[in-house]
């Protein structure tokens, strides 16, 4: 069981700076996220496309603009479950949650913040047909373990970043690979590109281009699949495995089944107040929520958090004064135990 | 004062709407749908108009002529579903002058 003040669900921008927002007022926060990695759509989506209305930098990186919030958090050490989706939620008779992820992790926190974007990034799965009888019966949308394809026959269709490298990946892993896309050319790094060239010259991989698998082949599981490539009259391969990989889309998934207000697809908030849901204790901050005039940007995100951890300070620390204090008099204190301060001014007397 | 133009999108119920579309507001076809909310919020413009989520595919149902695919484009339709030979990413498209009577019917949601 994992234990925290603030249980975050999506560890976007928005999420990532609730970390420090709640770190200055003592509370702790863990994330959980549906994405193996931090940064939400910056990392998922557009990770080496500029941003321009961040204040104070006139240009960063999706991906750079992800690394900087995690430096700037990192003191207070933040908690992660990265690569589960949030599925359950339970409230307790003492006002406190417990979250239970798809693979059965579970978190006990005073508070919930949504922080979840557009929803959870799920597969995109193909219009094939028949492919829904064959999911984990040889077709996978996602690689979790490559031994998994270890001396299997391979087809990965698919014509972006994920697509070629996987390609290459298990050309060490698996008895054949082939490789089947719409077109002749791929959107991929450059050096992944000429690395699939070069397997498929010394004939590590099987290209067939331009193409699509129409249906699958199999009675119990994957035995096969059949193409139609342009130019050519429909045939059929052997394999083990189809993996499709078109990429993710993000989905609001089982939060929408949580009890809370929902329209258009995002979570209705007290945006005169604290961005708290209908449901006591529970918060909606960022892309996810929706109020009059509501603005899907990072800068709101950033404010919305802030905003937010003051009214969590309050629920968990009831009847408690506080006065805001700003970082540049008081400091940074860590849980870690760093403290970053300003610079003690020299007081010296000139003769 | 630009004029307006008219366009002619049939939503993914397959109702037909008739809309004014500003010349003069940096739009596109996508940000449009979602202006006047043809589509549901969180089901089209997903990446925000960067071409890489295919949410605002539209097959073009009539001869009016548009901007060239560029290669940003071209590669996300190679990889989206529900693709035909007409189809086209609706950020892509600016609003301009020339649109005037275009006719568009959004594709199903990827």
């Amino acid at each position: 069981m994992i234990t925290t003040d603030i249980l975050i669900i999506g560890a976007g921008p928005t999420g990532l700076f609730t970390v420090f927002e709640a770190g200055l007022l003592k509370l702790r926060c863990h994330l959980i996220d549906a994405l193996p990695q931090v940064g939400g759509q910056c990392s998922e989506i557009y990770p080496k496309k500029p941003i321009y209305d961040i204040p104070a930098y006139p240009e960063i990186l999706a991906g750079d603009l992800t690394d900087k919030l995690m430096e700037q958090i990192k003191q207070f050490e933040p908690g992660f479950t990265l690569g589960e989706r949030a599925e359950i939620i339970e409230k307790q008779d003492d006002d406190t949650f417990f979250v239970t992820t798809n693979k059965g992790t579970k978190h006990h926190a005073k508070i919930v913040a949504i922080a979840g974007g557009l929803g959870s990034f799920e597969p995109r799965k193909p219009p094939i047909p028949n492919i829904a009888n064959f999911e984990d019966k040889g077709v996978e949308y996602i690689i979790r373990d490559p031994e998994f394809y270890r001396n299997k026959k391979v087809v990965i269709s698919g014509g972006g970043d994920s697509a070629l490298d996987w390609a290459i990946f298990l050309t060490d892993v698996a008895s054949s690979v082939t490789l089947i896309h719409r077109r002749n050319e791929f959107r991929g790094a450059l050096d992944s590109v000429d690395k699939v060239q070069e397997l498929k010259d010394a004939g590590k991989i099987r290209m067939i281009t331009p193409a699509e698998v129409k249906e699958i082949i199999g009675t119990d599981k994957v035995t096969g699949v059949a193409i139609i490539q342009k130019g050519e009259a429909p045939f059929t391969i052997e394999t083990d495995h189809f993996i499709p990989l078109f990429g993710l889309s993000p989905k609001l998934g089982p939060i929408a089944n949580w009890g809370l207000e929902i329209e258009k697809n995002a979570i209705k908030v007290n945006n005169a107040l604290d961005y708290q849901t209908n449901i006591p204790g529970i918060y909606a901050i960022g892309d996810v929520n929706t109020y009059p005039g509501k603005l899907k940007l990072i800068l709101c995100g950033f404010h919305e958090a802030t905003l937010m951890c003051q009214s969590v300070y309050q629920r968990i620390n009831p009847g408690k004064k506080y006065v805001l204090k700003y970082t540049t008099v008081s400091g940074v204190d860590g849980f870690d135990g760093t403290r970053k301060e300003a610079e003690k001014a020299v007081v010296k007397s000139i003769d | 004062m630009a004029q307006d133009v008219t366009i002619f999108i049939t939503d993914r119920k397959g109702v037909t709407h008739e809309v004014q579309a500003p010349v003069d507001m940096n739009m596109n076809v996508m940000e449009v749908i979602r202006a006047f909310e043809l589509a549901e919020e969180g089901t089209i413009g997903v990446c925000g108009g960067m071409a890489m989520c295919a949410s605002c595919q539209c097959y073009v149902l009539n001869d009016v002529p548009l901007p060239e695919k560029g290669d940003d484009e071209e590669a996300m339709l190679s990889e989206a579903f529900y693709v035909k030979s007409n189809s086209r990413l609706g950020c892509q498209i600016p609003i301009t002058e020339e649109l005037e009577g275009l006719e568009l019917e959004l594709a199903p949601e990827n």
